[in-house]
């Protein structure tokens, strides 16, 4: 076995098991995740803005607590700890939920900033036009969030695209775990780390990279 | 149309106000407001609200839109309570839904237009017959633009808000108000943030608004060339009470009170 520092004639062997692996589950777990962490993002941000404090003090709370704790933590105690508790949920699903229900806390925050910079002149002009809470909410004020917080959002998505990783400790095959059992298998981890970590960069980069552009012309 | 002054104080013939207050309190914390605020308003007056910063006249209008709560107190629109609703024969400060359906019959321009920014000029004036009234959108848009028409504002049916000048977003937001056909038009300071050779153009389209319907208009304005023009009577403020109450010929040109006198001075000096 040659002891090269970097042995190309691997790296190209490897690579499209990696591709794969990123294409079939680290992508498709980003925005499944994604998606679950914009819907609930927004209920909880709703939650904890509710004039009810048996609804807000509650929401607050769980948003709290799940940004308080690591992720690894919450993979662990979904996938391991409640099985035991009678709730089978399957590594993929845990994975999807627990990174979508985590970034859904902080996704609640974006919002409530988006929210919170619609000058109080949008919410008189509804009053005084007689709209109701659901067409205030529907047609006047979350658009303009929405425009809003588009930049933070994408931000958000690439933090969560990074932290997939994570799902090896309940062996979800993405692809750091399928890079993992290829170190293993040929007794070399520089490849396939290395190669993993490239095609993070390949992704993430030009996407913040785009969103600092969308950021650019909001701002005008 | 009742044109003539009425003392401050005392109602006219309550059943025939579109506006009574009822010794409305209003106070924001430590500070009050409005102290005991007792007047009636005729349909079809245009009641101009004079006084400095502070001394309530804008709270006024902020009560009426219920984008404020009073703190005793009732308001009346048209023999009905506003602040207040009917139970049994009692009255209770008033519910949301209460409260939804009652504020259709008042409009409000703000000094800030607050057109929304997601939307065309003709979306916006669309908006609430569409969603609240419930009218179709061929027949909403037919009647936005006729109205922007009569605003100077027909050519701006698709632009959006943020191409417009201030004078053009007032013009806009005016339509809107008007689109709901409100009996009461409530508008606050809606020259005060725009440049001054705009000011003319929306001073226009309310002078013809004022000719042409017989909308009730409360006014909170520091033109006061466009109050003496428009209006039937003034109110002046200070302090949350009303200091003094007449037409624009007496309250502009023989006033009773010393507390007005320096305040006119003061206005039209600084003009």
């Amino acid at each position: 076995m040659s002891s090269a520092v970097w042995r190309w004639d691997l790296a190209w062997e490897l690579l499209p098991e990696l591709i794969l692996a990123f294409l079939q589950y680290t992508l498709g777990i980003t925005l499944a995740a994604a998606a679950v962490a914009i819907v609930l993002g927004l209920v909880l941000a709703l939650g904890r803005r509710s004039e009810s404090r048996l609804v807000s003090w509650p929401t607050g709370a769980v948003i709290e607590f799940i940004r308080s704790t690591p992720v690894p933590i919450q993979l662990f105690f979904v996938y391991y700890a409640m099985p035991a508790m009678g709730i089978n949920i399957s590594a993929l699903v845990t994975g999807i939920s627990v990174l979508g229900v985590h970034y859904a806390c902080y996704m609640s925050e974006v919002y409530r900033a988006g929210i919170e910079a619609v000058p109080p002149g949008q919410w008189e002009a509804c009053t005084a036009l007689s709209l109701s809470p659901q067409r205030t909410w529907r047609a006047v004020i979350l658009p303009q969030v929405v425009r809003r917080i588009l930049p933070s959002t994408g931000n958000q998505v690439i933090a969560l695209f990074k932290e997939t990783p994570f799902l090896i400790v309940i062996g979800v095959a993405e692809m750091v775990t399928v890079a993992n059992r290829m170190g293993a298998d040929n007794f070399r981890y520089v490849e396939p780390i290395t190669i993993a970590g490239f095609i993070f960069l390949a992704a993430s980069y030009p996407t913040s990279v785009l969103i600092r552009k969308l950021e650019a012309r909001l701002a005008q | 149309m009742p044109s003539e002054s009425v003392p401050a104080g005392t109602a006219p013939d309550p059943t025939s106000a579109i506006i009574r207050f009822d010794d409305v309190v209003k106070r924001f914390g430590p500070k009050t407001v409005l102290d005991n605020m007792r007047f009636s308003i005729a349909p079809g007056e245009r009641v101009t609200l004079i006084g400095p910063s502070g001394s309530g006249k804008t709270t006024i209008l902020r009560l009426l839109m219920t984008l404020e709560k009073v703190t005793d107190g009732v308001i009346w629109v048209n023999g009905e309570p506003l602040s207040h609703e009917r139970k049994g024969d009692k009255l209770v400060p008033a519910s949301e839904g209460y409260l939804r359906k009652q504020r259709r019959q008042i409009g409000m321009v703000f000094q800030q237009f607050n057109l929304f920014p997601n939307m065309t000029v003709v979306e916006n004036v669309m908006e609430a017959p569409v969603s609240v009234l419930g009218k179709s959108k061929d027949e909403a848009r037919a009647e936005g633009t006729e109205l922007l028409t009569k605003v100077g504002m027909g050519d701006f049916c698709n632009a959006h808000p943020s191409t417009l000048s201030g004078g053009q977003q007032q013009r806009v937001a005016i339509a809107r108000a008007l689109a709901m056909q409100p009996d009461i038009l409530l508008l606050d300071e809606v020259t005060s943030a725009l440049d001054p050779e705009l000011v003319v153009d929306v001073l226009n389209v309310l002078r013809n608004i004022a000719e042409t319907t017989d909308i009730t208009m409360l006014i909170v304005t520091h033109e006061m060339h466009f109050a003496r023009d428009v209006s039937d009577r003034v109110m002046m403020f200070d302090k949350g009470v009303i200091v003094e109450d007449g037409s624009p010929d007496k309250i502009f040109n023989d006033p009773d009170h010393q507390r007005t006198r320096n305040f006119l001075r003061a206005v039209l000096e600084e003009r």
